[in-house]
């Protein structure tokens, strides 16, 4: 396997909180890789790093063996890395298909493309997602009347119909009735073997975590804690306190 | 409805050649009518479709206006003299050269106003909310004071062009009421056409939510120009066509007039509802005769009727005509829940 994001050394802060401090970190190709710790660790400040949301103070982030930690959020987005929102992010006013099909990938479309109707395989294959997720029924419902937990599943659907290469999900889980989490962990996993896209997911559900990632990283006070595979973790005293001591 | 739309259209259309006999003493503002559909429907391509309330789209019918007139005049003359000499008589024009001109002049002023906004854009996209309205208005302001200190194409005194050719002035206002009704007609088509595409859907992203469109890898910037670009051709025309039928403008009053129309489109698209293509046609056909009305009947008290139409627009009424009547009447604009969808998504009307 190749490393498909590395991170290494990156630092940054808000004004004096020291929200990354020297954070190293590699995803897989092809994996599903888990990112945990305590609230206020750092987790969502290293995926805004990531994907361009705001500069970092130091250290390199490559993708692709490519360096993107100077590039904009747009051009990260293009190259086939994306993420979803901690606070869901979906255009409200706005039924579940439109959404979906907003969401297409510009990247892969000339202008002259841009300037034609959706097809009917668009429409098919944004009704697929849809049912992938369990929103088909929902699909011509404004999105904004949706509820959390929906809307973060469409969010997932919008991410998918992207076509990204990588996709860094913050939360999944959260809001989801615990009598879907399985089902979703299904989904997960399918979007990781059938679509082949490689996962990199920030969760607090443990058991949600230790069964799909492959890969953990734990960080705690802004500082990696920890990494390894699910059991090592799970072993791990250090991670076993960080998560006692936030309590 | 499927059966019902096309006759529509054509009764429409219809009713659109007829107008000018019908009501053949009104000529002249059934062609300022259209000025007012023409803006309103371009100003909504930015404003409603894509949330960037643009307050300086007049920049474009002013520079559009002085562009139609410089070529026009400078096919056949110095720029420099002609101006000079501020309209007195000693130009003539044939009546293929004023054609000619004019057409040539029409095709400059859409096309450089299409460069201008993309320029412009580069500088003031950076800018969201009311930020963009504000520095987007000091730009039509600034144009405006450029212009009137420029003394090549007349200075403060502006421009007098050569009168339309004969006798009959009829002639005159059926030639402007059908130039501006074929552009306004083209402009319909083209928009209806245009909300239906992958582009709106992207621009309509942007209004929605432009960080999450950003973080989706869609060309945020790019699509923006193009829009604003867009709308910017047919604004330069439109001014284009104005300087010709007004004949004699000046920069300030008429060409970059930012209180007047700069104002007036805004709040058509405001009462006819943001975001919809018949939104701003209705908007601009009820303000305007509004507006007829009171500078006929309330002689002195017009602007302060005027402004309580805005203020009460803005106020009490921002999701205008169109907005209004899709929240009593939401089947008519296609609400469904399970039905099978159509192949094409239908722009909304
Ligand atoms: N925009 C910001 N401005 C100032 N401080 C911030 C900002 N974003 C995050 N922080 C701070 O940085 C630290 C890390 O926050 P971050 O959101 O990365 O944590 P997290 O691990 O994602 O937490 P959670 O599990 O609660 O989502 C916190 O102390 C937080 O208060
Ligand atoms: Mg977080």
């Amino acid at each position: 396997m190749t490393k498909i994001i590395e991170v290494n050394n990156v630092s940054k802060s808000y004004g004096g909180v020291k929200a990354n401090t020297d954070i190293s970190i590699e995803v897989q190709q092809g994996g599903i890789t888990g990112l945990i710790g305590p609230n206020g660790s750092g987790k969502t400040t290293l995926f805004n790093s990531i994907v361009g949301y705001h500069p970092i103070d130091s250290g390199s982030i490559r993708f692709e063996g490519k360096e993107i930690s100077k590039m904009q959020v747009q051009d990260i987005a293009r190259l086939g890395l994306l993420r979803t929102f901690q606070q869901t992010r979906i255009y409200g006013d706005m039924n579940c298909v439109e959404n979906m099909l907003i969401s297409m990938p510009h990247r892969k479309m000339t202008i002259r493309e841009a300037f034609t109707t959706n097809t009917r395989a668009d429409h098919d294959r944004a009704e697929h997602l849809l049912d992938f997720v369990g929103l088909y029924e929902k699909r011509f419902l404004r999105s904004g009347s949706l509820s959390f937990g929906q809307q973060k599943l469409l969010e997932f659907a919008m991410a998918l119909m992207n076509e990204p290469t990588v996709l860094l999900l913050d939360e999944p889980t959260a809001g989801i009735n615990p009598t879907l989490i399985n089902g979703l962990i299904d989904r997960l996993k399918r979007a990781n073997s059938e679509f082949g896209i490689t996962l990199f997911i920030i969760e607090h559900n443990m058991r949600v975590i230790m069964n799909m990632a492959d890969s953990i990283y734990c960080l705690a006070h802004g500082e990696l804690l920890a990494s390894g595979t699910p059991s090592e973790i799970q072993g791990d005293q250090r991670v076993v306190d960080a998560y006692l001591g936030a309590h | 409805m499927t059966i019902l739309r096309p006759i529509f259209y054509l009764a429409l259309l219809a009713f659109i050649v007829a107008a000018p006999f019908i009501a053949p003493e009104f000529r002249t503002q059934l062609a300022t009518l259209w000025i007012f559909i023409i803006l309103s429907m371009t100003w909504d391509m930015t404003g409603g479709q894509m949330g960037y309330n643009s307050l300086g789209n007049i920049l474009f019918y002013g520079a559009g206006m002085y562009i139609a007139a410089v070529v026009g005049i400078a096919i056949v003359y110095n720029v420099g003299e002609y101006t000079n000499a501020a309209g007195g008589g000693i130009y003539k024009f044939t009546d293929t050269q004023y054609f000619l001109g004019m057409a040539l002049g029409l095709v400059a002023a859409g096309v450089l106003c299409a460069g201008i906004a993309w320029i412009l854009g580069y500088l003031l996209f950076g800018l969201r909310g009311p930020y963009f309205a504000i520095g987007t208005l000091g730009a039509a302001i600034a144009a405006g004071e450029l212009v009137s200190n420029w003394e090549w194409v007349g200075g403060g005194q502006g421009i007098a062009l050569p009168v339309y050719p004969g006798d009959d002035y009829e002639n005159a206002k059926l030639f402007f009421y059908y130039l501006f009704a074929i552009v306004g007609v083209i402009l319909f088509i083209f928009l209806r056409w245009f909300y239906s595409t992958r582009f709106a859907a992207a621009i309509n992203a942007i209004r929605d939510d432009e960080e999450k469109a950003e973080a989706m890898g869609l060309h945020t910037l790019r699509y923006k120009l193009i829009t604003w670009s867009i709308a910017a051709f047919f604004v330069g025309i439109a001014g284009g066509i104005s300087g010709y039928q007004l004949i004699h403008f000046e920069p300030l009053e008429t060409a970059f007039q930012t209180i007047n129309l700069g104002i007036f489109m805004v709040v058509c698209v405001l009462l006819g509802g943001k975001g919809t293509l018949w939104g701003p046609i209705i908007g601009a056909i009820l303000f305007h005769v509004v507006k007829e009305v009171t500078w006929n009947y309330l002689l002195g008290w017009q602007w302060v009727a005027l402004g309580a139409l805005i203020v009460i627009t803005v106020v009490y009424f921002q999701d205008g005509l169109m907005g209004w009547l899709a929240r009593v009447k939401p089947e008519w604009f296609g609400e469904r829940v399970m039905e099978k969808p159509d192949m094409v998504a239908e722009p909304a009307e």
